[in-house]
């Protein structure tokens, strides 16, 4: 007798509806936050009003639905704390995202100004070779922003040399190169601070930076690590919107698994007794 | 006009998005053609953005305003040349170099960033008084770290038969094995779904206007 299965495209429909449905009514599920996420958001709170920090925007459109929130949450934070912003991309595309983010915060921080709050320099390829060379020599790396306006005309970059300059360093990352090449060079070899948002895919990989040796300072782990920062910063955005959806598509899946092993064996007990 | 082309731009987008998603009913023509036009086009992306963020900047202008302090950004442009060759069937040997080059770097460099990070600091991180903790999760957690990061090694060692004490521990490094590829699985399916509450994010906020962007 063959094995009853269900049309995966039933699971498709159900996971499809699950997700619409509370992005429509939305039920407004609690968040809680955890050490991990609290941990970045210290970091920034810690770093005194001034200080220039660096954020590499290390992924492309296919991971803007988890790292978009966290760069706009984080960005806020910097300019909330009247932290300077570097920004930075080891992916091509992480220029645009940059940009993105920014023009949507321009209309509620209208008295940040370019180039003295904050300067997108652009994407720079090399991955490592390129953060050890930033290490050495700043402007070495950057001759001009993403503009093409040469680095010495930019007023807040007129003091960066090299990490020294830099309070910390937080990577968006989507993959290679991003946040390991950032922990390997940035943290591990010039001792600067480094913090991560990586997507969902990534965490297990990355996870085992978040250690005694403080690799890395935290880590917002995909779509809920957004979430945590907007509830943190009181900013909600994208990202709190889809916790209820990510909520009710995690319970779909689960009561999958089971009606999926409850079948497994009511079929392998069926397969035996015809034996 | 820009309203008429980001709306344009939206349709567009939803319009792709179903021909994508469609492939989940089953394999169509408008999945075909959805695919094959994001091949395309970003083949193309990928070979006009190499030109002018990566070589104009990086090799042309420096040369052409400055040719006498940049000339040896005419090394690596050689070896790219160089590296071109592969598409001559007679002179692919020529590529060889520049691989060779390429290799031994990032091998070199490699090496020493991640025997410090993944070997030595990661080692240190385990080595801790698992029993010192604010609180008990915390004990309990460093106990896990400390016992998982030494059975889970002692499962890849091969050297000697899995028997006795020895198999036990390899048995319970397995289980934290397990364990470790469930939370993987757990977080990829999260990420999977967050792709599709950023789609339909797009869909019901941008394109139908149901929900707030």
């Amino acid at each position: 007798m063959a094995a009853k299965t269900l049309d995966r495209r039933w699971i498709f429909l159900f996971l499809f509806i699950g997700v619409a449905l509370p992005l429509i009514f939305v039920i407004g599920l609690p968040i809680e936050t955890t050490e991990n996420v609290r941990a970045v958001y210290q970091m920034v709170e810690d770093t005194p009003a001034g200080s220039t920090v660096l954020i590499s925007f290390d992924y492309d459109p296919a991971s803007k639905p988890e790292l978009h929130p966290m760069g706009r949450a984080l960005l806020q934070h910097c300019f909330e704390k009247d932290l300077k912003v570097i920004i930075t991309a080891l992916w091509p595309m992480g220029v645009m995202m940059a940009n993105d983010i920014l023009d949507d915060l321009q209309p509620s921080y209208p008295n940040k100004v370019y180039g003295q709050d904050y300067v997108n320099m652009g994407f720079k390829a090399g991955g490592m070779v390129t953060i050890q060379a930033m290490g050495k020599h700043f402007k070495g790396i950057y001759t001009t922003d993403s503009n093409g306006t040469p680095v010495e005309n930019i007023p807040m970059m007129k003091h960066i040399d090299n990490f020294e300059n830099i309070a910390f360093v937080i990577s968006l990352s989507a993959g290679a190169p991003g946040v390991k090449e950032w922990v390997q060079v940035a943290g591990d070899t010039y001792g600067r601070q480094v913090s991560s948002g990586v997507t969902g895919v990534s965490v297990s990989s990355v996870m085992p930076y978040v250690n005694e040796q403080k690799q890395l300072t935290g880590l917002l782990a995909g779509l809920k690590g957004a979430a945590e920062y907007e509830y943190l910063i009181g900013h909600p955005g994208t990202a709190t919107s889809g916790m209820d959806a990510q909520s009710l598509a995690h319970l779909i899946i689960i009561i999958f698994i089971i009606i999926g092993n409850i079948t497994y064996w009511r079929n392998k007990k069926k397969q035996k007794k015809e034996v | 006009m820009t309203h008429f082309f980001n709306v344009f731009g939206i349709w567009l987008g939803a319009a792709f998005t179903f021909a994508i998603f469609s492939f989940l009913y089953k394999d169509n023509p408008f999945y075909k053609v959805a695919e094959q036009i994001f091949v395309g086009l970003s083949a193309g992306y990928w070979f006009i953005y190499t030109i002018f963020n990566i070589l104009i900047p990086n090799l042309f202008l420096p040369l052409s305003t400055d040719f006498a302090a940049n000339w040896i950004k005419l090394i690596p442009a050689f070896l790219g040349v160089l590296m071109l060759m592969r598409l001559v069937p007679n002179a692919e040997w020529m590529s060889r170099y520049p691989i060779a080059l390429l290799i031994g770097t990032t091998s070199g460099l490699a090496f020493l960033r991640y025997l410090k990070s993944d070997v030595i600091n990661q080692i240190t991180a385990t080595m801790i008084n698992p029993f010192v903790g604010n609180n008990w999760v915390t004990v309990v957690g460093q106990i896990l770290l400390v016992v998982g990061t030494i059975t889970g090694v002692i499962y890849f060692y091969f050297s000697k038969k899995h028997e006795g004490a020895f198999g036990v521990s390899a048995k319970i490094g397995i289980y934290f094995l397990m364990v470790s590829f469930g939370a993987a699985f757990g977080y990829t399916a999260m990420a999977r779904v967050s792709l599709l509450i950023g789609r339909l994010q797009f869909l019901l906020g941008d394109w139908l206007g149901i929900i707030s962007p």
